[in-house]
C-alpha cells in the first residue's frame, strides 16, 4: 500500500510548493525596500498557488495513497486543493489594492496566506487524525494573525484575541474527541477506525477487545464541535460577526471560505470516510446545527447595519444550509447526492462570498470607514461596473437562478427531500425567503437610494488586481449557474471515492 | 496498588493546581501553580511508563515554557487582575452546559469500561527507541508538517508585535 518515495512526494506537491514560495517570501521581504506595499512579493505569492492549484491537477494521475497511509490523493482531495489554491490565488489578487489603501506591509501577509493555505489544502487530502489536527491548527493560526492585521484599528486587535481565545479553546474540544477515538478504536488512522468500527473489534496485538460504541459516539460529537467552530455553523457561531467585522475585508474573504471549506472536507472524512455514517447518533446532531444555523444566522443578518457583519450572519446561515446536505446522507438512497451536494456548495459559495468581500474591501477605503449599508447609497449611479458585479453576488448568495447560489441550494433541498427530511427543508427554504430581504436590501440601497452629500464624487477605480479577481469570481459565480454539469460530476466522483467501504458499512449501526 | 495511591495523590494535586491556577488573581500566583499542574501531569505520564513524555512534559514545559511566561509577566509588569462581574448567559448557559459535558464524558466512560479491556497502570512500557521509531516512520509527515505550525507562530507574533511605522 505504501507507494515509492517519489510518489509520495508528488502527493504532497502542492503543500511543497506553497511551503517552498512562503520561505521565498519571507527571505526576500527584509531585502526590499522598507516602506510600500510589496505587490512584487504578492506577484509572487499569486503565482505559488497557482502552480500549487496546477500541482493538484497534475496529482489526479497519481491518485493513492502515500506517507505510511497519512495522506489519500483521490478525487475528493483534488477537489478540495483545486478550491482552497483558488480561493487563496483571488484573495491575494484582491489584497494588492487593500494593503496599499491601508497602508500594511505586504511581506509576512503574503507568507501567512501561503502558509495558511498548506494547513487547508492539507486537511482536504489527510486522512489521519493527529495530521488533520495538525493542518488545522496550522490554517487557524494563520488566520488568527491575518486577522490582527489592522494594527491601527482597535476591532482588528479585538477580532484577533476572540479567534484566538475561541479558536483554541475549540481546538481542544477536536483534540479530545481525538484522543477518545483513539481510546475507542485504538488507531488514528480514519479507515482503520472505519474497519474497526465495522468489525465491532479493536486488534491489540494477538488479543482483540470490542469496540466501545458510546465512547465513539462521544468522540465524533467532540471533534464536531470542533469543526463546527471553524465552520461557524450554530452553536459555536457566536464569534463570527465580531470577528469580521474587525478582520480585514481580504482576510475575511478567504477565512469564510478556504478554512471552511477543508473544515468541512474533514468533516465528511471523518462522518462518511470513518464508516460513522449510517449510525443516527450524529445525525440529530448535525440536524439540529442546520436548523440552528439556518435560523440565527438568517435572523441575525435582518437586524445589521454593517455590510461585513450582515456577510458574517450569512455565512452562518450558509453553513446551515451545507449542513442539510451532511444531514441528507442519513438515507442510504442520497448518500452520494448529499455528499456531492456539499462538496457543490462550498465551491458555489466560495465563488460567491470571496467576490462579495473582494468588492467591500474595494469601497472600504482608508481605514475601513465605509462599510455600513447606508454608504453604500448610490453606488449604482457612481460606479455602476463594481455595483453591478456586487449585485450578482449578493443574488447568487439568495440562490437567484442562473447564478452558482441557485443550484448550490437545488442540489442540497433537492437531496434532503430524496432522503424523506421534510422538516428540514420546509426551514431551509423559509429561511431563504428570509434572506431575500437583506440581500434585496444592500441592492435596493446601491440603485434606489441617493448618494450622501459629499460622497457623489469618490473616485471609485477597482486596480488591475482586484478587477481580475471580481471578473474571476463573477464568471467562476455565473458559470456554476449556467453549467453545473461539470463540476457537479466532479463532485460525484470525489464523493464515491470518499466512501471505499460504502456497501459493507450498512451492517454497522447498532 | 502502590500505583494506585500515586494516581490517586498526583491527580489530586494536578486538579488541585489547575482550580487554584484560575482562582489566583495575580499572575505570578497564576502562573507558579500552572508549574504544579506541569509537575503532577508529568508523573502521572511517569506512572504510565511513558518516560520519555513525562522527562519532555518537565523540561520543556515546567522548564522552558514556565520560564518564559514568568519572563514575560515580569517584563509587562502584570499586576493583579480586575474583577468582572461576567455575563449573565455564560452562567446560566455555560456552567450548566459544563456540568453535562463533564457527566456525559464521566458515564461514557464508566459504561464503557467493560469493552475497553482491562490496563494496569504501569502495566505498559514504552522506551524511547520504539516512540523515536514511529515518531520518524509512521509520523514523519505530521513530524515534518509541524516545523511549518511553529514556522506560522513564530511568524505570527513577530508580526503582530511589532511596532507599526506611522
Amino acid at each position: 500500500m505504501t507507494a515509492t518515495p517519489e510518489l509520495s512526494y508528488v502527493r504532497i506537491l502542492p503543500e511543497i510548493i506553497l511551503s517552498i514560495c512562503g520561505i521565498v517570501v519571507m527571505f526576500v521581504e527584509p531585502l526590499l525596500p522598507q516602506r510600500g506595499s510589496h505587490k512584487s512579493l504578492g506577484v509572487f505569492s499569486f503565482v505559488g498557488t497557482l502552480a500549487a492549484l496546477i500541482a493538484s491537477l497534475y496529482q489526479t494521475n497519481y491518485p493513492g495513497w502515500g506517507w505510511f497511509n497519512m495522506i489519500r490523493v483521490d478525487e475528493f482531495s483534488v477537489f478540495f486543493h483545486v478550491l482552497i489554491c483558488a480561493i487563496s490565488a483571488v484573495v491575494i489578487l484582491a489584497s494588492f489594492e487593500y494593503l496599499e489603501t491601508q497602508e500594511i506591509r505586504g511581506g509576512e501577509y503574503y507568507a501567512l496566506i501561503l502558509f495558511g493555505t498548506v494547513g487547508m489544502v492539507l486537511m482536504s487530502s489527510a486522512v489521519e487524525l493527529v495530521l488533520i489536527f495538525i493542518a488545522l491548527e496550522i490554517s487557524s493560526i494563520a488566520t488568527y494573525v491575518l486577522a490582527g492585521y489592522r494594527r491601527r484599528a482597535a476591532t482588528s486587535a479585538e477580532s484577533s484575541i476572540k479567534y484566538f481565545l475561541l479558536g483554541s479553546f475549540a481546538t481542544a474540544f477536536f483534540l479530545y474527541g481525538v484522543a477518545l477515538m483513539f481510546g475507542a478504536t485504538g488507531s488514528t488512522s480514519i479507515y482503520t477506525i472505519s474497519s474497526a468500527l465495522q468489525s465491532g473489534q479493536v486488534t491489540l496485538g494477538a488479543s482483540s477487545v470490542p469496540v466501545s460504541y458510546s465512547l465513539a459516539y462521544v468522540a465524533v460529537a467532540l471533534m464536531f464541535v470542533g469543526l463546527g467552530f471553524k465552520v461557524a455553523s450554530a452553536p459555536f457561531h457566536i464569534w463570527t460577526p465580531d470577528v469580521y467585522e474587525g478582520a480585514p475585508a481580504p482576510v475575511v474573504a478567504l477565512m469564510s471560505t478556504g478554512p471552511k471549506a477543508a473544515a468541512f472536507a474533514v468533516m465528511l472524512r471523518i462522518l462518511f470516510g470513518a464508516g460513522i455514517d449510517t449510525s443516527k447518533a450524529w445525525f440529530w446532531l448535525v440536524w439540529i446545527s442546520a436548523a440552528l444555523s439556518m435560523t440565527l444566522g438568517n435572523l441575525g443578518a435582518l437586524l445589521q447595519s454593517n455590510v461585513k457583519r450582515m456577510l458574517a450572519y450569512s455565512s452562518i446561515a450558509h453553513a446551515g444550509y451545507l449542513l442539510v446536505a451532511f444531514a441528507a446522507v442519513i438515507a442510504p438512497n442520497a448518500r452520494d447526492t448529499g455528499i456531492s451536494a456539499a462538496i457543490f456548495y462550498a465551491a458555489a459559495y466560495a465563488a460567491m462570498n470571496v467576490g462579495a468581500f473582494a468588492v467591500v474591501s474595494h469601497f472600504a477605503r482608508h481605514g475601513e470607514r465605509y462599510v455600513n449599508f447606508e454608504d453604500y447609497a448610490g453606488l449604482g449611479k457612481r460606479s455602476p461596473i463594481l455595483a453591478a458585479t456586487l449585485s450578482i453576488f449578493l443574488l447568487s448568495l439568495l440562490g437567484l437562478p442562473a447564478t452558482g447560489g441557485f443550484f448550490a441550494k437545488f442540489y442540497v433541498f433537492n437531496a434532503a427531500i430524496k432522503s424523506d427530511l421534510i422538516w428540514l427543508t420546509v426551514i431551509g427554504l423559509i429561511n431563504s425567503a428570509i434572506a431575500s430581504y437583506y440581500y434585496l436590501r444592500l441592492i435596493v440601497v446601491m440603485y434606489m437610494y441617493e448618494p450622501q452629500p459629499g460622497e457623489e464624487k469618490l473616485q471609485l477605480r477597482a486596480a488591475p488586481g482586484l478587477t481580475a479577481a471580481l471578473v474571476i469570481t463573477a464568471i467562476i459565480t455565473i458559470w456554476l449557474g449556467v453549467r453545473p454539469a461539470g463540476v457537479l460530476d466532479y463532485a460525484t466522483r470525489g464523493a464515491s471515492r470518499l466512501l471505499p467501504s460504502f456497501q459493507q458499512s450498512s451492517n454497522l449501526s447498532r | 496498588m502502590l500505583h494506585t495511591i500515586l494516581f490517586l495523590i498526583f491527580a489530586g494535586i494536578c486538579v488541585a493546581g489547575a482550580l487554584n491556577f484560575l482562582l489566583q488573581r495575580h499572575p505570578v500566583n497564576s502562573a507558579l501553580s500552572l508549574i504544579v499542574v506541569m509537575g503532577s501531569l508529568a508523573l502521572l505520564f511517569l506512572l504510565l511508563g511513558a518516560e520519555f513524555v513525562a522527562a519532555v512534559q518537565i523540561i520543556v514545559y515546567a522548564g522552558a515554557v514556565m520560564v518564559l511566561f514568568v519572563f514575560v509577566i515580569m517584563l509587562l509588569n502584570a499586576g493583579e487582575e480586575e474583577r468582572t462581574r461576567g455575563s449573565r448567559v455564560a452562567l446560566f448557559l455555560g456552567v450548566p452546559g459544563l456540568i453535562a459535558l463533564f457527566g456525559l464524558l464521566c458515564w461514557t466512560l464508566s459504561a464503557s469500561r467493560f469493552q475497553l479491556g482491562q490496563v494496569q497502570i504501569g502495566g505498559y512500557y514504552v522506551p524511547t527507541q520504539e516512540l523515536g521509531i514511529a515518531l520518524f516512520r509512521e509520523f514523519l509527515l505530521p513530524f515534518e508538517i509541524t516545523s511549518v505550525l511553529v514556522l506560522i507562530a513564530i511568524m505570527g507574533a513577530v508580526v503582530l508585535a511589532r511596532k507599526e511605522r506611522p
